[in-house]
C-alpha cells in the first residue's frame, strides 16, 4: 500500500518585525496631531481676519496709524463716509504708560512676596498663601475693576495728591488742572495689583527649581539667606523673572474692561500720569464699538490687529526668556 | 560609667527668646509708628504704614547689628522687605473679598433665581427682578465653550506629551502665546470672522465660541501637566501588554489622569465665567431669559453686572451689582476649592 505523501506543508510567512504603527494608531496620531495644531490655525486666523476687516485701513493711513492721534470720521446726511482719520498713538502711548506702571510696582511687590514664600514661609502658612493667590490670579477682571472704582480710587487719589505736591517739580508728577481721579497713575495700580499674582506664581514656580546642592553649598559656606539668594537664586532664575514680568506685561497691555472702568479714558496724548484721562487700546474699542459706524468699525479691527500683534511679540519674548535663560545658573 | 546620651537639639530653629525678640520689635514698631504719626506730619493708613515699616526695617537692622553684625543685619532687612511684599500682595485680596460680601449682600433675595430682569429695570426696587437669565446665559455659554474647547485642549495636551513630535516646542509656544491673546481681540475675532459675514446677528452661540478661544489655552497647559504627572511606568505596562499606543492612552493613560482633566476642566471654567470684554461686543445681553444659544441676545452674569453698574446710579442698581458679583464670586470659590480638592487627591 502506497502512502500517498502529502504534500509538505508550507511553513508559515515569517512574521513581519516592523515599527510601522498600525491603522488604528496612525488614525490616533493623526488626529491628536491635527487637534495639536489647532493653536496655530485659531491664531492664524485671528490675525487674517483681523486684516482682511482691517488692512484697507492700515493701507489707508500707512504709519500715521501707529503715530497720529486723531479719531474722527465725518459722515454726510446719509451716512456716507466722507472723511476719516484714524490713529491710535494717544492710545498706544496710554497702553504704555499705564502698563510700564504696572511692572514698576508690581513687579518688585511680586517677586519678594515669591522669595517669601519659597524661602521664608513654611509648612501650613505657606500652603495657604500659596492657594489665596492662585485664587486671586482666578478673580475676573471686572471685579479688579469696580473694586478699583469704587474702594481703592479715593486712597489712591490721596496718594497721587501726595506724590503731586512733593514731586511736583518733575514734568511726570505735574498736572494741568488739578483732577487726580481716573488717572493712569490709579489705572497702573490697579493692573499692577491684577499682575501681582500671576508674576508671584511664576517667580514661585522658578525659585523653586533652584537646584538644593548649590543652596546649601551657599548655606555650608556660611552664607546667610540674602548672601545666598543674591548669589544663588537671583542668578538661577533671573531670566524667568524678567519672562514672568514680560508675561504681566502682556496682561497689562491688553486688559480692557478693568481699565475702561478706573480710566477717565479721553482721546488725547497723556504723559502726566497723574491726571485723570488717558486710554489704552482695548478700552477705546470698547468705547468707540457702541457707536461706531461701519467704517469705523474696520478701523477698530485695525486698533485689534495691532494690540493682537504686540501682545503676540511681548509673549514671544516672556517664552523666550522663560526657555532660554529659566533655570540656568551660571 | 554610664554613657551620657545628648539630647536631640535643633540648634537653627528659633529659640522661644528669639520669638519674642522678633515679637518685640514688631510691637515696639508699630507702637513707635503710632507716636510718629501723633506727633509728626505723617497722618492716615500711608502714613502709619510707612512710618510702621521705616521703624520696622530701621528696628530690625540695628537690632541685629548689635547681635550678629553687619551680616545679619543686612540680611534682616531682606526678612522685613519679602514679609511687607506679602503683606501687600494680600491687602487687596481681602479687601476685594470683604467689599464684595459686604455690599453683595443685600442685593440677594430669593427671586433672583426665578426672575429675570425683563420687565424691571435696575433702578427699580432689588425684590423686583433677577438674575435668572444672566445665570441661565452664562451657564450655557460657558457649556458650549466647554463642550468645544475640551476636546481640543485635551488633544494639544496629548500631542505634547504622548506624541511629542517636532512639533511639540511651537506648539507649546503658541498655546503660551494664546493665553496672552487679550480677551477683547477674542471678540472683535468672532465679530470679523463670523458675525459680520455670516450670521449678521449677535448671539449666545458666539459668545461661547469668543470664550472657547480664551479656554483652550488653560486646559490645554493644565491637561499637559496632569499628563506628565502620569508615570511612565503606566504606558510601558500598556504597550508591554500588547496594547497599540492608541489603546495605551484610550485604556489606561486618560483613565488614570481623569480626576486632573476634571481640574483643568475646572480651572478653564473659572477663566472664563468671568470673562466680560468679548460677551459685550458679540453675546448681545437680553433682559429677557433665552434659552436658544443660537439665536437672539443672550445674558450672562458679567453682562448684568456691568449694565447694572453703568446704566444705573442708584443705589438699587449698585446693590443688584454687587450682588450679582457675589454670586460670580462665590462661583469662582466652589470652583477653585473643587480644583484644590481634585488635584489634592493622588493620581490615579
Amino acid at each position: 500500500m502506497a502512502i500517498e505523501l502529502k504534500e509538505r506543508p508550507t511553513p508559515p510567512a515569517p512574521r513581519q518585525i516592523t515599527t510601522k504603527p498600525r491603522l488604528s494608531d496612525q488614525v490616533f496620531r493623526t488626529v491628536v496631531t491635527i487637534g495639536g495644531m489647532a493653536s496655530l490655525v485659531i491664531l492664524g486666523l485671528i490675525a487674517i481676519f483681523l486684516s482682511i476687516k482691517g488692512m484697507h485701513i492700515l493701507v489707508d493711513e500707512k504709519f500715521n496709524f501707529i503715530t497720529e492721534s486723531r479719531w474722527e470720521v465725518i459722515t454726510d446726511e446719509t451716512g456716507e463716509v466722507i472723511e476719516a482719520n484714524f490713529g491710535i498713538g494717544a492710545m498706544l502711548i496710554g497702553t504704555m504708560l499705564s502698563a510700564t506702571i504696572a511692572i514698576l510696582v508690581g513687579v518688585p511687590i511680586s517677586v519678594l512676596s515669591a522669595l517669601y514664600l519659597t524661602f521664608y514661609a513654611n509648612g501650613k502658612l505657606k500652603k495657604v498663601l500659596i492657594s489665596v493667590i492662585d485664587l486671586m490670579a482666578a478673580f475676573p477682571s471686572l471685579l479688579f475693576g469696580f473694586w478699583g472704582f469704587f474702594i481703592f480710587m479715593s486712597s489712591a487719589e490721596y496718594w497721587a495728591k501726595l506724590i503731586n505736591k512733593y514731586l511736583g517739580f518733575i514734568p511726570l508728577f505735574d498736572v494741568p488742572t488739578p483732577i487726580f481721579e481716573r488717572s493712569p497713575f490709579i489705572a497702573g495700580l490697579v493692573l499692577a495689583i491684577m499682575i501681582i499674582p500671576i508674576v508671584t506664581s511664576i517667580s514661585r514656580e522658578i525659585f523653586d527649581q533652584t537646584p538644593l546642592d548649590r543652596v546649601q553649598a551657599a548655606y555650608a559656606l556660611g552664607a546667610t539667606k540674602l548672601s545666598m539668594i543674591k548669589a544663588v537664586v537671583i542668578p538661577y532664575g533671573r531670566g524667568g523673572i524678567i519672562g514672568g514680568a514680560m508675561l504681566g506685561l502682556g496682561r497689562a497691555m491688553g486688559e480692557t474692561v478693568a481699565v475702561y472702568t478706573v480710566l477717565n479714558v479721553v482721546y488725547q496724548v497723556n504723559w502726566q500720569v497723574l491726571f485723570g484721562a488717558g486710554g489704552n487700546v482695548a478700552s477705546l474699542i470698547l468705547l468707540k464699538f457702541g457707536e461706531a459706524g461701519p467704517y469705523e468699525v474696520d478701523a477698530l479691527m485695525a486698533a485689534g490687529l495691532i494690540l493682537f500683534l504686540l501682545t503676540l511679540i511681548v509673549n514671544a519674548t516672556a517664552d523666550f526668556l522663560i526657555n532660554r535663560f529659566g533655570g540656568k545658573g551660571r | 560609667m554610664n554613657k551620657v546620651i545628648p539630647a536631640p537639639q535643633k540648634p537653627w530653629q528659633p529659640t522661644f527668646i528669639d520669638k519674642l525678640e522678633d515679637f518685640s520689635i514688631l510691637v515696639g514698631s508699630l507702637g513707635v509708628a503710632g507716636a510718629i504719626v501723633k506727633f509728626t506730619g505723617f497722618n492716615g493708613k500711608l502714613g502709619y504704614f510707612f512710618a510702621f515699616f521705616f521703624t520696622l526695617l530701621v528696628a530690625n537692622f540695628a537690632f541685629h547689628f548689635l547681635k550678629r553684625g553687619m551680616q545679619a543685619a543686612k540680611d534682616s532687612i531682606l526678612q522685613v522687605l519679602t514679609a511687607m511684599a506679602i503683606f501687600v500682595t494680600l491687602i487687596p485680596i481681602v479687601s476685594i473679598v470683604a467689599t464684595v460680601v459686604s455690599k453683595g449682600y443685600k442685593g440677594l433675595h430669593w427671586g433672583l433665581l426665578t426672575k429675570d430682569m425683563a420687565l424691571a429695570s435696575v433702578n427699580d426696587p432689588i425684590a423686583s427682578g433677577g438674575l435668572l437669565h444672566a445665570l441661565v446665559g452664562t451657564i450655557i455659554m460657558v457649556g458650549g465653550a466647554l463642550i468645544i474647547s475640551f476636546p481640543i485642549g485635551v488633544l494639544t495636551a496629548l500631542y505634547l506629551t504622548e506624541i511629542n513630535g517636532k512639533l511639540a516646542r511651537p506648539i507649546k509656544f503658541l498655546v503660551q502665546a494664546m493665553s496672552g491673546v487679550p480677551s477683547i481681540v477674542a471678540g472683535l475675532f468672532i465679530l470679523s470672522s463670523l458675525i459680520y459675514p455670516v450670521t449678521k446677528a449677535l448671539s449666545g452661540l458666539m459668545g461661547s465660541l469668543a470664550l472657547t478661544i480664551l479656554m483652550i489655552p488653560t486646559i490645554a497647559r493644565t491637561s499637559e501637566e496632569m499628563l506628565r504627572l502620569i508615570p511612565n511606568e503606566l504606558r510601558e505596562a500598556g504597550v508591554a501588554l500588547g496594547g497599540t499606543q492608541w489603546r495605551t492612552v484610550a485604556g489606561v493613560v486618560l483613565p488614570a489622569a481623569k480626576s486632573g482633566l476634571v481640574t483643568a476642566i475646572i480651572l478653564g471654567v473659572a477663566r472664563i465665567i468671568g470673562e466680560t470684554a468679548p460677551l459685550l461686543l458679540v453675546s448681545g445681553g437680553g433682559d429677557s431669559l433665552n434659552t436658544n444659544p443660537t439665536s437672539g441676545a443672550m445674558g450672562s452674569l458679567p453682562y448684568y453686572i456691568w449694565k447694572a453698574f453703568l446704566t444705573g446710579g442708584t443705589p438699587e442698581a449698585f446693590a443688584r451689582a454687587w450682588g450679582g458679583m457675589l454670586v460670580l464670586l462665590s462661583f469662582i470659590f466652589i470652583l477653585f476649592g473643587l480644583a484644590r480638592y481634585l488635584s489634592g487627591r493622588k493620581v490615579g
